[in-house]
């Protein structure tokens, strides 16, 4: 392949992967890596570097549009960051350690994981609760615009949130990708924050999270110019576009397509793992 | 100055700071293509190191002899410095604020963000 023809084919596979990343809000970064790897035979460890850098473009490209609709909170954001770019600089670690097929299998199964939720779905968690002694102390609760009036809510198991946020942190400097489904569950479900909220403040930390990963993948030369520049310029563009359309489409049914598209790719990475094919 | 201004103050500029990287990589991008068009790629196989700008100095220096691919790896800086001016700006928002908690706590993430960095300098 010359280099004419993969970076149009990388550019063309990244816009698709971004624009389904932003209408299913799981991102771009879980179908560039399988992408890559599966349809290209790129090696695992160039895929999930170009795949960081999208994930911090994305993040901080859509960062002014998710403040304008008032539902971030950047006091919970910042707090749970600590705990989730320690992770990445462990997670980031790890990639280093790692080899590609066993890098291959956790992908696959953090696929199947995003495949689950898509299928699923993720009713919000309708009543609101008050804050616990802890998160009170942090004054980690907000306002959000509820039918065009402010509705206040308040936050619980902030432990077990960081344990969570840690966690996610680990799979975003691991897989190279934002693990927002991670961050959402652990804000939505686990600290009983809106899932407006929850959405919005994971589209906010996932930035700041890959960034802490990204000083390892350059060190270590999984960010490489060539590869990285058609995925960062075609996922930004698939994610801006797909933003814009997020209002006019059905999203019920293209999350059922991307579900399946997700499971199909998960099996096929922990199959090429395990037989060690990627 | 509350959350939400200081909020929306700091997503603008972070699109601006997304859109000056899109632009410096797409530049970088053309320069290579039109150098390196039919050159046989392969990324098969990982090899450590890559194209040998890795670190800072090394893609500040290859930018600044107008190479292209260093003019990619110092857009795709841009692009990761963003998150971390993000933070930055919010420890001077909560300072103005008078908020200590928060701005001790945006300053432990910005330092653990520096720290990581500094592998790649």
């Amino acid at each position: 392949m010359t280099a004419l023809e993969f970076t149009v084919v990388v550019w063309a596979l990244s816009a698709l992967a971004g624009f389904l990343g932003a209408l299913t809000g799981l991102g771009g970064g879980v179908v560039v890596v399988p992408a890559l790897t599966l349809a290209l035979g790129v090696d695992m460890k160039y895929a999930i570097g170009a795949s960081l850098v999208s994930v911090i473009a994305t993040s901080s490209g859509a960062a002014a549009a998710y403040v304008r609709e008032g539902f971030s909170n950047i006091r919970i954001g910042m707090f749970l960051e600590i705990a989730t770019t320690i992770g990445a600089v462990l997670g980031a670690f790890l990639a280093s350690r790692f080899s590609t097929h066993a890098l291959a299998i956790v992908f696959g199964l953090i696929l199947l994981q995003a495949a689950y939720l898509s299928f699923k779905g993720t009713p919000e968690s309708a009543e609101r609760v008050a804050s616990d002694a802890l998160a009170a102390r942090l004054r980690l609760g907000g306002t959000y615009p509820v039918a065009g009036s402010p509705q206040t809510y308040g936050v619980r198991n902030v432990p077990a949130g960081l344990a969570m946020m840690f966690g996610a942190g680990a799979l975003s400097g691991l897989l190279g990708i934002g693990s927002g489904a991670v961050k959402v569950i652990a804000m939505d479900r686990v600290m009983r924050i809106p899932f407006k909220v929850s959405t919005t403040t994971s589209n906010f930390m996932i930035g700041v999270t890959a960034a802490a990963s990204a000083g390892l993948y350059l060190k270590h030369g999984y960010i490489d110019p060539r590869v990285a520049m058609p995925v960062m310029l075609g996922v930004l563009a698939g994610a801006l576009v797909g933003a814009k359309l997020l209002v006019h489409m059905r999203v019920k049914t293209l999350r059922m397509v991307f579900g399946a598209v997700i499971l199909a790719l998960a099996i096929e990475m922990i199959v090429n793992g395990i037989t060690g094919k990627v | 100055m509350d959350d939400r201004r200081l909020e929306t103050i700091i997503g603008r500029l972070l699109q601006v700071g997304v859109l000056l990287a899109a632009a410096m990589v797409t530049f970088g991008a053309l320069a290579y293509l039109v150098q390196h068009h039919a050159d046989r790629v392969d990324y098969r196989h990982f090899v450590s190191g890559g194209p040998g700008i890795c670190a800072f100095p090394g893609i500040v220096s290859s930018a600044a002899h107008f190479e292209s691919l260093g003019i990619i790896q110092l857009g795709l800086l841009i692009l990761i410095a963003t998150p971390v001016a993000r933070v930055g700006l919010a420890i001077a928002g909560f300072a103005l604020e008078r908020d200590r908690l928060y701005t001790v706590v945006s300053v432990i993430v910005l330092l653990i963000l520096l720290a990581s960095l500094m592998h790649a300098t």
